[in-house]
């Protein structure tokens, strides 16, 4: 009897293997997903080793503090990377839309209306971008990165200042830490209404991706659009769509990011579309489209923002290497993607 | 007999890619004289017989965008696009004033040479770091580029430890803001590189075989193309020309502003070569019209200052124009214009159908 459930034990961490790797050759694009799981995991181990203080209550919530828009924008690259797009406009929609928003609220106007047309113009632009594609055939990256520009020279239009948002102003009540548990010291576990957003926007872009018509819609774009379109499917309304959902959930992390930083300006999100990408990417999304997991990306989010959290810490790299390091995995990941489907051909 | 020759004449330049560019230009030019009378203006220094004058102004800027444009047609042209020139710009010109900064002799021609050198060697090497991503790898284009157009001013950051370096050097600063026979020698520069390359692909079968790629890889290669070798090239060229381009615009003041220096110039590069008659598709090029492309960009860039807008608005403009250029360029719109052609063959209808169509 006890040697039995001894035998069992020691087969358990065998089982969990094997299945692992059974998963793998099932679909080797589930890869880069594990990859990126153990590179979190790896992250936080060295930095615990190395610098101390990364695996505790604080660090932690304040990585989703400070990384809730970041999520929200990987989750809106995911579904126009699943249908084989990409929308580069992202970081100039928040530029736009905060600097906007900003005003808006210092002219008095209602915060709920506010927040309202500050995910409505991020939800224009990407009405602009998916009609362009979809009735024009314009390739998605010029039509997005023409949006770039635009929501760039429109912010830049509006204001070239740092706009700052009223000290009293309702909107900052989303960047407002709650205390959940009071740790020792500074050591809580603290949580904002953005982080609770982020949450919520990752968990019905799930819901929307695996359990929904529209969902299987998207992978199948990606997949083959000419046979998803043979097959009967909504290809044209949900080619617009994506891009709608990805200019509306840029509208929202203007809001997030706003509430938190409380200040807006037109250079607000430079660089913003290649951490997003760069997130999504290192999550496991092919940027061939058709293979993608959400939950992927906000792992891919969380990788970025540790790295950062890393490099602050440790103080010897300059922050200009940020956006190289970011370029770099970015490589690192898309070649690695390049090998696994080159294999699977 | 000369009516006639005439009228085909005309037909042919209309028909030429970049009329309508040239036809923008003389209008941008009339709205900037109708505000100002004298602003076609020329005069000359009399110390120095140099030419002055706006339009002068506007060949110097334009300079540096036709540089971009002439590599970035080549590459549009095998269906693929570098979004890094911008930021390769400012890669050469971190390279050269931290090179001429470091030499510190003011007034040696050969530590010109030398920081000019050095700054198109990385600028090749990191073109051809993309075209190795495009060409051998398989990566799309865009993300390849995209990688470095966003790293790549990290890349100038470290260059120069996140300082806006300037530096001395009169030869150096002579290629941006001299002149020869009392034109600017950096126009000058540009008219000539874009002959020289204009020549070199469209003499040889070189700008055949680039076309070739962009219709069709697959049949190029069955065609005895090597696409591999010439798409690297095709890389590398547009390197090596945002490289001048970087040296060019930051020569004139001698500073290299590290987050500004080529900022969004990729877009302006990619409007030249699309108002130069080319298709984003691929598959074909007109190093002319990619020229005239340039000049309109900086006719526009000097109009829309010239008419009090703040200068970090004008990509807000360039976008819209992008965005008309590329409706007028799809299936769909063209299909517009050929139905209702048809439907209406009568001469005196035709200005109602444009209105509506503009509608």
């Amino acid at each position: 009897m006890t040697a039995l459930t001894a035998a069992r034990v020691r087969d358990e961490p065998v089982a969990i293997l094997d299945r692992v790797r059974r998963m793998i050759q099932a679909n080797p694009s589930v890869l880069p997903t594990i990859a990126s799981v153990v590179i979190f995991v790896g992250m936080v181990v060295y930095g615990e080793v190395a610098y101390g203080r990364i695996l505790q209550a604080s660090t932690l919530s304040n990585l989703l503090i400070n990384n809730a828009h970041l999520i929200v924008l990987a989750v809106a690259l995911t579904f126009v990377i699943i249908t084989g797009g990409i929308d580069l406009s992202v970081g100039s929609i928040i530029a736009f839309s905060s600097v906007a928003g900003v005003m808006l609220a210092n002219a008095g106007w209602n915060a709920i209306a506010v927040m309202v047309v500050m995910v409505g113009i991020g939800a224009l632009f990407g009405v602009v971008s998916g009609v362009l594609i979809r009735y024009f055939n314009v390739q998605p990256f010029i039509a997005t990165l023409a949006m770039m520009f635009l929501g760039r020279g429109l912010a830049s239009l509006l204001s070239t200042k740092p706009e700052r948002l009223g000290e009293d102003s309702p909107i900052r009540w989303i960047g407002v830490q709650l205390k959940i548990v009071d740790g020792p010291k500074v050591n809580d576990l603290v949580i904002t209404p953005a982080v609770i957003i982020a949450v919520i926007v990752v968990l019905a872009a799930f819901f929307v991706l695996h359990r929904t018509r529209t969902g299987r819609t998207v992978y199948a774009i990606g997949g083959s659009e000419s046979s998803a379109l043979l097959m009967g499917l909504s290809v044209q309304r949900t080619k617009v769509l994506v891009y709608v959902i990805s200019g509306a959930l840029a509208g929202l992390a203007a809001v997030l990011y706003t509430a938190r930083l409380g200040t807006a300006q037109n250079i607000t999100g430079i660089g913003w579309e290649l951490d997003a990408i760069a997130a999504a990417v290192i999550g496991g999304t092919l940027l061939t489209g058709a293979y993608g997991y959400v939950l992927g990306s906000v792992i891919g989010a969380l990788v970025l923002g540790l790295m950062n959290v890393l490099i602050t810490r440790d103080g010897g790299i300059p922050p200009e290497m940020t956006t190289i390091i970011t370029g770099g995995i970015l490589l690192v990941f898309v070649l690695l993607q390049r090998a696994v489907t080159r294999k699977k051909e | 007999m000369t009516a006639a020759s005439g009228t085909s004449l005309w037909r042919e330049l209309i028909h030429k890619p970049f009329f309508w560019g040239i036809v923008a230009i003389v209008a941008l030019l009339a709205l900037n004289v109708v505000k100002d009378p004298a602003y076609l203006a020329m005069t000359v220094n009399p110390n120095n017989g140099n030419l002055v004058g706006n339009l002068i102004d506007i060949l110097r800027q334009a300079a540096p965008i036709m540089m971009i444009a002439i590599g970035m047609s080549l590459v549009i042209a095998t269906g693929g696009i570098d979004l890094s020139v911008g930021s390769l710009m400012a890669v050469a010109g971190a390279v050269s004033m931290e090179f001429l900064n470091a030499a510190g002799d003011s007034a040696s021609v050969g530590v010109a040479f030398a920081a000019a050198g050095l700054a198109l060697l990385i600028t090749a090497v990191l073109g051809a770091v993309n075209g190795v991503l495009v060409a051998y790898v398989g990566l799309q284009p865009f993300i390849a580029t995209l990688v470095l157009m966003l790293a790549g001013r990290g890349i100038a950051k470290v260059i120069t430890g996140g300082q806006n370096t300037a530096a001395s050097n009169d030869p150096f600063r002579w290629i941006s803001n001299g002149y020869l026979i009392g034109i600017p020698v950096v126009f000058i520069l540009a008219v000539l590189i874009v002959i020289v390359v204009g020549w070199v692909v469209r003499r040889s079968a070189l700008g055949l075989m680039i076309e070739a790629i962009g219709i069709n890889p697959k049949a190029s290669r069955m065609a005895g193309i090597k696409p591999k070798g010439l798409l690297l090239t095709t890389y590398i060229l547009s390197g090596i020309l945002a490289g001048i381009a970087g040296i060019m615009s930051v020569g004139s003041v001698m500073t290299v502003d590290i987050s500004r220096t080529g900022y969004q110039l990729e877009l302006d590069a990619i409007l030249a070569v699309v108002i130069g008659g080319a298709s984003l598709a691929g598959g074909k090029f007109s190093l002319s019209g990619a020229f005239v492309g340039a000049l309109l960009i900086a006719t526009l860039d000097k109009t829309v200052l010239f008419l009090g807008v703040s200068s970090s608005a004008t990509p807000a403009f360039k976008a819209i124009v992008i965005v008309v250029l590329c409706l007028l360029q799809s299936e769909r719109v063209r299909s517009w214009f050929r139905t209702r052609r048809k439907e209406k063959p009568a001469a005196p209808e035709q200005k109602t159908v444009k209105e509506e169509v503009q509608a």
